[in-house]
């Protein structure tokens, strides 16, 4: 077991930059989340990490030993491929067995090591069955098992729940870090998923066209995103741009918004800041309010999508459409077309540099 | 209903014909490799009297074992020079890599008559000449494409990640290849390897040129034979080349649907 340590790692494709001077600390036996839409690099690095390619710059350690030129399979990783990649000519046992039998380990110990493997992913009557003769949810854990039988350094899963259904996947998830825990393997799991990568993880490095965008604890991202980017790649957000304040921002309009989280930034600078739908308050101007340390905007309801616990409202406001999440309390509900004000704190308020 | 007995009829009709234009002299050779008469005499009077003359005949059975033993070398260096092509072309990226791509396929198209004339000066211009060696280089030389294309072919159907999962297994290159990779394209290299054996052993036009009185293969052979006279000894060889080449395509077949399956 042992950390990974990714340090000012470059990768080019022709004239491609699919990674660009990218830095991360994998602590030893945490779970990570490498998340980013399609083309950010995330796979690309994962595959630097594991060996498949090198990087054009940049040092690459596991357990404090340099790894970077080093082939894949001399780095004792273990790896679990999109689509399983389980051999089909083996069956799910033999497949298991595969990496402690190259390795020449006596057969009496690659049987009781696979048994153990298969036992621990809940697979253990099924080892005669070959791939084709398995769901979905049992080659992943075969897939699983055939990558920690052999006690690597590092696991390293590449978007491992992408081909399984909904409900599978959620089940695969809590299996996933039970296991992850018990045998206390640092593992780096590549997702385009956010709600996996905030369910799963102990830290996330959200990555964009070949860059880190932000890392840090799921919670941290959420709360306190950095750029508007990764505001709102993890999680919905609404995005106000304006002017710093040193408060918060003024907008076009002159409607101040304080914001009492994120950056410091000089009066005058460019700035935008980031609320979470669930944050905001909305109700009818009939009511009334006149909080004076609340953020306080007029609009109008343009669109209500039911969704049983709960509703998002889509508020019409100066030409921006707002989105405000509310919980199912039973509370009256707010028309298409109705005079709303929205309600937010400065604390639920983002500040982020433009 | 009437007119779909009909076509029904008419298609049964269509496929008898036909399999009788491809079997009809094929049989009729057959048998008269049986029939007592050397004239193609009819009464049938059935006899092995052919087969047994034919055992006799060792200028015949001297060039059948030539025609054996040229097939099964051709086929062993023709399969494995071809997978191993194979799998490089399939695994790396190297420059002018689509050109001889390109090039492999023409020699299939090119009629065997200018190969076999191109062969013939070529082995005299760099001192090999004629004999059985010109002739199992002329056979490995044409049934390399075959074995590249049939083996290429199944090679398109692997998953590059299952080499990928073997290496992040720790296993070297001779392991993945031997424990991955042959297992998955081995239904194309015994396809390939039974093309490469029918290539040589039904060659007659680069053989007839390569070939010296002494050492000649059995195709080469028949039609000498022929030329001197024609006698029922050559109907009973053909019979059983026919046999043995038949049965050698049904296993092709075989191994190319068991290729298509998973």
């Amino acid at each position: 077991m042992a950390g990974v340590q990714v340090a000012n790692v470059s990768r080019s494709f022709g004239a491609h930059k699919a990674l660009d001077d990218v830095s991360i600390d994998f602590a030893d036996g945490g779970f990570y989340a490498l998340l980013g839409p399609s083309g950010s690099g995330k796979t690309t690095l994962l595959r630097q990490i594991a060996g498949f390619d090198f990087p054009d710059a940049g040092r690459i350690a596991i357990g404090g030993e340099s790894v970077e030129r080093v082939p894949v399979e001399k780095r004792r990783i273990g790896m679990v491929f999109q689509n399983y990649a389980l051999f089909p000519n083996m069956s799910a046992a033999d497949n298991v067995a595969f990496g402690l039998s190259v390795r020449g380990e006596p057969k009496a110990t690659i049987a009781a090591e696979v048994q153990r493997a298969l036992d621990l992913v809940q697979l253990g009557k099924l080892g005669t069955r070959r791939p084709h003769q398995l769901s979905g949810g049992q080659r992943q854990r075969v897939a699983l098992a055939r990558a920690i039988v052999t006690k690597p350094r590092v696991l390293l899963l590449d978007e491992p729940l992408g081909a399984l259904d909904k409900a599978l996947r959620v089940d695969m998830q809590i299996e996933l870090k039970r296991i992850q825990r018990e045998i206390g393997i640092t593992t780096i799991f590549v997702t385009h998923d956010q709600e996996e990568a905030l369910t799963m993880s102990d830290r996330i490095g959200i990555l964009r066209d070949g860059r880190l965008v932000q890392e840090g604890p799921p919670e941290e991202i959420y709360d306190r995103p950095q750029s508007e980017f990764a505001a709102t790649f993890l999680g919905d957000a609404n995005i106000f741009r304006g002017d710093a304040t040193g408060a918060g921002i003024r907008l076009p309009d002159g409607t101040a918004i304080a914001a009492g989280a994120g950056a410091k930034l000089a009066a005058g600078a460019k700035a935008s800041c980031a609320v979470r739908p669930e944050r905001i308050q909305i109700s009818t101007i009939a009511k009334g309010h006149d909080q004076v340390d609340t953020n306080m905007l007029k609009g109008q309801v343009s669109k209500r999508i039911f969704a049983g616990n709960n509703s998002t409202y889509f508020v019409d406001r100066d030409g921006q459409t707002l989105k405000v999440i509310v919980q199912n309390t039973g509370a009256e509900r707010l028309a298409e077309g109705q005079e709303v004000v929205l309600l937010w704190s400065p604390e639920s308020t983002v500040l982020i540099a433009a | 209903m009437a007119t779909t007995r009909i076509l029904e009829w008419l298609g049964r009709f269509y496929i008898f014909l036909l399999l009788a234009f491809l079997y009809l002299p094929i049989i009729i050779m057959a048998l008269m490799s049986f029939n007592a008469s050397p004239f193609y005499q009819l009464p049938f009077e059935w006899t092995t009297d052919w087969y047994a003359s034919l055992w006799q005949n060792d200028q015949l059975i001297a060039a059948t074992w030539n025609s054996i033993e040229i097939a099964v070398i051709t086929t062993f260096i023709s399969t494995v020079l071809g997978s191993m092509a194979s799998l490089a072309l399939y695994r790396y990226e190297f420059r002018g890599k689509k050109l001889l791509q390109a090039l492999l396929f023409p020699p299939i198209a090119i009629p065997w008559l200018i190969t076999g004339t191109a062969m013939l000066i070529f082995f005299f211009g760099i001192g090999i000449g004629r004999g059985l060696v010109a002739i199992l280089l002329g056979h490995v030389a044409l049934a390399l494409p075959y074995v590249i294309v049939v083996v290429s072919a199944r090679l398109q159907t692997f998953a590059p990640e299952l080499e990928e999962a073997a290496r992040s297994l720790g296993a070297n290159q001779w392991q993945v290849t031997h424990r991955v990779t042959l297992p998955w394209i081995m239904p194309g290299v015994i396809a390939g390897g039974l093309f490469a054996f029918a290539v040589s052993f039904d060659q007659f036009v680069v053989s007839y040129f390569l070939s010296t009185p002494g050492q000649t293969t059995l195709p080469v052979e028949i039609y000498a034979a022929i030329r001197k006279g024609f006698t029922p000894e050559i109907n009973a060889v053909s019979t059983i080349i026919i046999v043995v080449s038949m049965a050698l395509m049904l296993l092709t077949a075989r191994f190319f649907k068991f290729g298509g399956e998973k």
